[in-house]
């Protein structure tokens, strides 16, 4: 499929988030355009959860606008979001570790799935229906992701990498416009690395989904990203493809700690 | 060598998420239902069915109710006595003002009203959580404790404060009253209890169920995946006391005959959580399960004594039944949190494989 | 209408007006005690032990018990505390340290089970009809002094109720707050590996923890038995403890305090000025009413630590 970088779909305009007196994030502005793979980086603690969280519509930022597709909004409840086609993985999984996998994914796909409380005791009907047809929606993303075989698995009891493939599929069954990955790599080895690349480029590239990514393996960034912006401390040091960034000398004082002089 | 699946494979999803995919489970739980309705009401005798069977049915009911609400959705509730009381009451209520409709569609109907004051009672869930919910539910216990005992409207105005069960007919059978027999009132409770359990099997497993769920394990999780919390807390609300009105409306009507509030006082809230502690949190089966073995305890311990020739006095029944009861709680959340109904499942799996040991 | 009708009795009899305040501030002292029993549990263990209510029961009983022994008073007071001890210790020892990675619910619960086994064992031991709490033998008084031409009736044995409550609350609050020993209780509370890393000693602040429940229970035990009778029905105080708590926060002091007063005082003056008005007998659930009305505005009680959710 012809991927092409289309139109902002996502501005993030002049954002400050305070938590009592501590600043999280001060006077951030970035657009991420349509299919993109977008990367944020930056020390520990520079805000980028933070800046994920208010996309998301989980923090509410006291100054500065979103708009996402067109829209302007201050103010979003998460499941707003949701339902707008924002979607996200957690730097600590966030699976429901009471369910199976399949019935993990299977949640993602709750805000599509509309029948009543009737249909739904009744079961046999729309319900079953519309049941069946999700449950082939989310069989394609557990072939896709090549995790077959813990279909049935609790959740609790698979390995983290395999934890967070499944975070992934239900992020992807919410059929979202925009993916958020909050750290999709952190604590896997080089193979699993190599697979989570693979899968977000065929996301990227198979389902035309714009992607977000916070992650700290440069390599994985450089790579997969077409643009990038750098936080520290809660502000915006530097923006542009990974090149540019490469060079930045204000980036490469920023990981090695050298005192800023503001 | 019996319990086996092999040979059975599913190749459409609809064959895969069927209720009982192993055969032999099917036949199983068709033999147990074919049993309960026809083989049972004809041969059990009234100390049976009195003393066991129709109560074990409607804590199975009550049970089944606190279990959606606590063990799919996560909140906990101190509370299910005074729902029962709501809906024993609303069905008094209805059944004197309205003497020649169909009583067991009151009971039905009564379960709404439960299911109201359950909403109600659920509109906190929004903002508190874990035990601060479960005192919210307390105010409900013993506010309707209070109401049904103080406010003469609820029990006509009986000199005796208690409600008596009015006979009432059905095809010209006694269904309810003191001279409806055992064998009927068996049979009316088997079929309300049996269909809604289908009812709530059904619902668990679709959206609803995985909604809930989800609340459960992590809410804020659960709210950004698109999961709207306050609308899936109310319907486990609703549904819970729909489910606890009905049981509590069955209680005096097909088992006690006649109540005062105190029936429905703390003690019975806390039964029936130790019920679906014991039967397994988030399960079907552990609701009757659970009920089950609280049901069967005390008489237990009653009869063997007697049995092995040492009796002991009631006084002493009720301490050890006390005792039992919490030490088992302690036990089964310390080394089975799921229950017998999981304890089950794995002499499943263990059959699986008999006679190999693994 | 007839629900303004009380706020005018309150001004046309202020002596009555006082002593429903004074009942219910006496009760409420009480509440806070028991409370407090609660907090404490739960800044050092991070568990709500439900069994502390039945606690109480058992310390009375035992007391009463080792008295009809023919222990003396005085004798039968540190025996108890003992007796408290070892079973606070077995509690923590049996119970609570195996569930330790659990759920918050599933060890609310498990705590509640340990109640139920309490009362059915504690009934078994010392028979369940109520029995007298030896009052005259532990030199409480029982007389009552009146004031206003015989209008307002203080009993003396609440004011020795209260003042031995407000004492021990006081002392308590000074005890977490300035000696070494409370602030390395907080600090177990906080962050249990922290607290080891920095070298205090968990078992050393664990015997603290029991010696110290075990005096509160006592005490509470005696000032309620003293005003009602001892028997398992006091274990619904527990419940009560409950909006104290929710109001008062889990984890404050001055909270259980508070919390402990405003239930016990708005209980009394609900009860005596608006009971009678839809029949009697509200204080059953009044409490809890209170509390709800309150989380609405403050989900985690009015000391409580906010809950910041992190994702």
């Amino acid at each position: 499929m012809e991927r092409k970088i289309g139109e902002t779909l996502l501005g993030v305009e002049h954002i400050s988030l305070s938590f009592g007196g501590v600043k999280a994030l001060t006077d951030i502005s970035f657009n991420i355009r349509e299919k993109e793979v977008f990367a944020i980086i930056g020390p520990n603690g520079a805000g980028k959860t933070s800046m994920l969280n208010v996309i998301n519509g989980f923090y509410h930022p006291q100054q500065g606008e979103i708009h996402f597709k067109g829209l302007h909004r201050k103010q979003m409840r998460p499941h707003e979001a949701a339902v707008q086609g924002i979607a996200r993985t957690f730097q600590n999984v966030a699976l429901f570790k009471g369910m199976s996998t399949l019935n993990n994914i299977m949640a993602g796909r709750n805000l599509k799935m509309k029948t009543n409380l009737f249909w739904q005791a009744l079961y046999y009907g729309p319900a079953r229906t519309e049941e069946m047809i999700n449950r082939e929606y989310v069989e394609d993303i557990i072939d896709f992701l090549e995790i077959q075989a813990i279909r049935r698995t609790p959740v609790g009891k698979l390995p983290y990498g395999l934890q967070k493939r499944v975070e992934l599929g239900r992020a992807l069954a919410m059929d979202p416009e925009l993916l958020l990955l909050d750290e999709p790599m952190a604590g896997m080895n080089i193979e699993e690395k190599q697979d989570m690349c693979r899968f977000i480029i065929d996301i990227n590239e198979q389902y035309g989904t714009t992607i977000v990514l916070i992650e700290h393996d440069m390599g994985v960034v450089m790579d997969l990203s077409e643009r990038l912006i750098v936080l520290d401390y809660g502000r915006k040091i530097a923006e542009g493809t990974p090149d540019e960034i490469r060079g930045n000398q204000v980036v490469i004082d920023a990981y090695l700690g050298v005192a800023h002089t503001n | 060598m019996f319990y086996r699946e092999a040979g059975q494979f599913k190749t459409t999803y609809i064959s895969d998420q069927e209720l009982f995919p192993v055969k032999q489970d099917r036949w199983g739980i068709l033999l147990i239902i074919g049993f309960s309705f026809i083989v049972i009401p004809l041969i059990a005798n009234d100390y049976w069915l009195q003393a066991i069977l129709i109560p074990f049915l409607i804590f199975s009911l009550a049970a089944l109710g606190l279990n959606i609400l606590t063990g799919y959705a996560g909140q906990l509730s101190l509370g299910t006595g005074g729902f029962m009381a709501v809906g024993a009451y609303s069905c008094y209520k209805l059944v004197t003002i309205f003497p020649e409709t169909n009583v067991i569609l009151l009971i039905l109907v009564s379960g709404f009203f439960s299911a109201g004051i359950g909403l109600i009672f659920g509109i906190p869930s929004l903002k508190i959580k874990g035990f601060y919910l479960a005192v919210a539910t307390l105010a409900a216990q013993f506010f309707f404790e209070w109401l049904f005992g103080r406010v003469k409207w609820f029990y006509n105005y009986n000199d005796s404060g208690a409600i008596e069960v009015p006979v009432r007919k059905f095809f010209d059978i006694a269904v309810t009253g003191p001279i409806a027999t055992a064998q009927t009132r068996y049979v009316v409770v088997l079929c309300i209890v049996t269909f809604l359990a289908l009812i709530a099997v059904n619902i668990v497993r679709g959206r609803i169920g995985r909604a809930w769920m989800a609340i459960r394990d992590m809410d804020i999780a659960a709210e950004l995946i698109g999961i709207r919390p306050l609308t899936t807390k109310l319907i486990a609300f609703a549904i819970s006391s729909y489910y606890a009105g009905v049981a509590g409306a069955l209680f005096v009507f097909a088992y006690l005959g006649s109540a005062e509030v105190e029936v429905f006082d703390i003690n019975i809230s806390f039964e029936i959580l130790f019920m679906i502690i014991i039967g397994g949190l988030g399960s079907i089966s552990g609701a009757f399960l659970g009920a089950a073995f609280i049901v069967l305890i005390p008489i237990l311990i009653t009869n063997l004594p007697r049995m092995l020739g040492m009796p002991i006095n009631a006084a002493t029944v009720e301490h050890f039944n006390f005792m039992i009861l919490g030490a088992l709680i302690v036990l089964f959340l310390i080394f089975e949190p799921h229950g017998l109904a999981k304890i089950w499942t794995i002499m499943r799996e263990k059959l699986r494989v008999w006679p190999f040991p693994y | 209408m007839i629900f303004i009708q009380p706020f005018f009795d309150m001004v046309g009899d202020p002596v009555l007006f006082l002593q429903v305040i004074w009942e219910g501030f006496v009760t409420g002292i009480l509440y806070s005690l028991i409370a407090f029993g609660f907090v404490l549990i739960f800044k050092a263990s991070g568990v709500f032990n439900f069994a502390q209510g039945i606690m109480v029961v058992f310390a009375a009983l035992t007391l009463v018990g080792l008295h009809e022994a023919g222990v003396s008073a005085f004798v039968a007071l540190p025996a108890t505390i003992l007796v408290m001890y070892v079973l606070a210790f077995s509690v923590e020892r049996l119970v609570l340290r195996s569930l330790v990675n659990q759920p918050d619910i599933i060890l609310f619960m498990a705590t509640i089970g340990l109640t139920f086994f309490l009362i059915g064992f504690g009934e078994f031991i010392f028979g369940g009809e109520p029995k007298m709490m030896i009052t005259e033998e532990l030199l409480l008084p029982y007389d009552s002094i009146t004031f206003f031409d015989d209008m307002l009736i203080l009993q003396e044995i609440d004011i020795a109720a209260s003042i031995i409550a407000a004492l021990s609350l006081v002392f308590l609050a000074l005890f977490l707050g300035k000696t070494k020993i409370g602030i390395a209780l907080r600090a177990v509370a906080d962050d249990h590996q922290a607290a080891l890393s920095v070298g205090i000693s968990l078992n050393t602040i664990w015997v603290v923890v029991w010696f110290i429940s075990g005096v509160i229970a006592l005490i509470t035990g005696i000032m309620w038995g003293a005003k009602s009778d001892v028997s398992f029905a006091l274990s619904i105080i527990a419940l009560k403890a409950l909006p104290v708590l929710i109001l008062g926060g889990f984890t404050s002091v001055r909270g259980a305090i508070v919390g402990g007063l405003i239930i016990g005082i708005g209980e009394k003056i609900g009860e005596f000025y608006w009971g009678g008005l839809v029949g009697g007998s509200i204080e059953g659930w009044l409490a809890y009413m209170i509390a709800l009305f309150f989380l609405f505005f403050r989900p985690q009680g009015l000391f409580g630590e906010k809950i910041i959710e992190r994702v």
